[in-house]
């Protein structure tokens, strides 16, 4: 059931828009371009920061490290149920988009992107942001020095979604 | 931080190959997974070239403001010490609806005018105000309906449905903004507490 809204949300939401847009007299098709180009310029200018972080995880994957490191925390992780597979997402999450996204890429070309981990992995990347990043440019930009408790509530929220992401796919996908 | 991170990666995964044995391996992935991540941000591209030009329909229509207004009620009282037709208010909306639209190049600088009006408004003190802590929380955690660049991943490693996490991603960012704005409450009012002793 919640499968089958997955796949009738996306068409639903394009035609809505499309014909709202059109509803409204916005030349569509010329926006529409418009901000695709945007979109070009958009991948592009992630090419240099995931190409270094993919490079980075790929020698760590391919050395056998981070096998070894899955495999040690494996003992501790399965009491909770959780794959080890996916500490290393958590962990790099809300410290740098890049490199949870580089992470992630590696998890789904290694566990295969329908895989419970491959699910897992992205729910989790979608459902949060970089933390620490966002706090920094907003603090950094207006000159705060003292973030009260941001921090703390960032990086505890962040460990909540990781935990719903979990259940969650557990639940639906499980 | 991110420096330590990549160099670590790569430093002790390098160490770790020559004891291990793996050097051969990790020689041949450096160029292989370059290779990779071309192509993963070529395939990025579909997907982002769509969804931004989709998005700009919706800018065009009002969708983002409509979006605005109606949280707006939900927003003031989020945040209680921002009067409502105070501009901190209408960038708060702004951004927040860019961002759930997954226009986080426009949701930046949107939320930065909303910390420079927030900042005004608690007497430009170098410390954070209750309201800015609220405004964070909230964007750290992200909300976004539709998480364009994971699908577009998937989609490069034959995904059978890319869209699928789509609901699960939805549900969990529901539920960690819940619990970002119940912890942002609880420590709020536990200083408040704090400095009345």
């Amino acid at each position: 059931m919640m499968i089958q809204i997955s796949h009738y949300l996306i068409p639903f939401i394009i035609m809505a828009i499309l014909l709202y847009g059109t509803f409204k007299k916005v030349p569509t098709y010329e926006k529409f371009v418009e901000g695709g180009k945007e979109g070009v310029q958009l991948a592009i200018s992630l090419l240099p920061f995931l190409l270094g972080m993919i490079v980075s995880i790929s020698i760590l994957r391919a050395s056998g490290a981070l096998e070894a490191f899955v495999n040690l925390i494996e003992p501790v992780l399965s009491i909770f149920h959780i794959p080890p597979e996916i500490v290393p997402l958590a962990l790099t999450r809300p410290i740098s988009g890049t490199a949870s996204l580089g992470v992630l890429t590696d998890i789904i070309k290694t566990e295969g992107p329908d895989s419970f981990i491959g699910k897992l992995a992205s729910t989790m990347q979608g459902s949060t942001d970089t933390t620490l990043y966002i706090l920094t440019v907003y603090f950094g930009a207006v000159g705060i020095k003292r973030m009260g408790d941001a921090l703390k509530i960032g990086l505890l929220s962040d460990l909540v979604g990781i935990i719903a992401s979990l259940i969650i796919v557990y639940l639906m996908f499980g | 931080m991110v420096h330590y991170i990549w160099v670590g990666m790569a430093v002790i995964g390098i160490v770790y190959a020559v004891f291990n044995g793996t050097i051969e391996e990790v020689n041949k992935v450096i160029f292989e997974s370059a290779n990779d991540a071309v192509f993963l941000v070529i395939s990025l591209i579909s997907v982002l070239v769509f969804w931004l030009g989709l998005m700009r329909i919706a800018e065009e229509a009002g969708l983002l403001e409509k979006l605005a207004n109606f949280f707006k009620p939900i927003f003031t009282r989020i945040f209680p010490e921002i009067p409502p037709n105070h501009p901190a208010m209408g960038y708060i909306l702004s951004n927040f609806s860019a961002n759930m639209f997954g226009l986080g190049n426009a949701a930046t600088p949107l939320g930065i005018k909303a910390m420079k009006e927030m900042k005004k408004l608690n007497g430009d003190k170098p410390e954070a105000s209750r309201s800015m802590v609220t405004f964070l929380a909230i964007n750290t955690v992200g909300v976004t309906i539709i998480p364009t660049t994971v699908i577009g991943i998937r989609m490069q490693y034959d995904s059978a449905a890319p869209t699928e996490i789509v609901t699960s991603t939805i549900i969990a960012t529901v539920i960690s903004t819940a619990f970002a704005l119940l912890l942002d409450r609880y420590f709020y009012y536990r200083r408040k507490g704090r400095m009345k002793l």
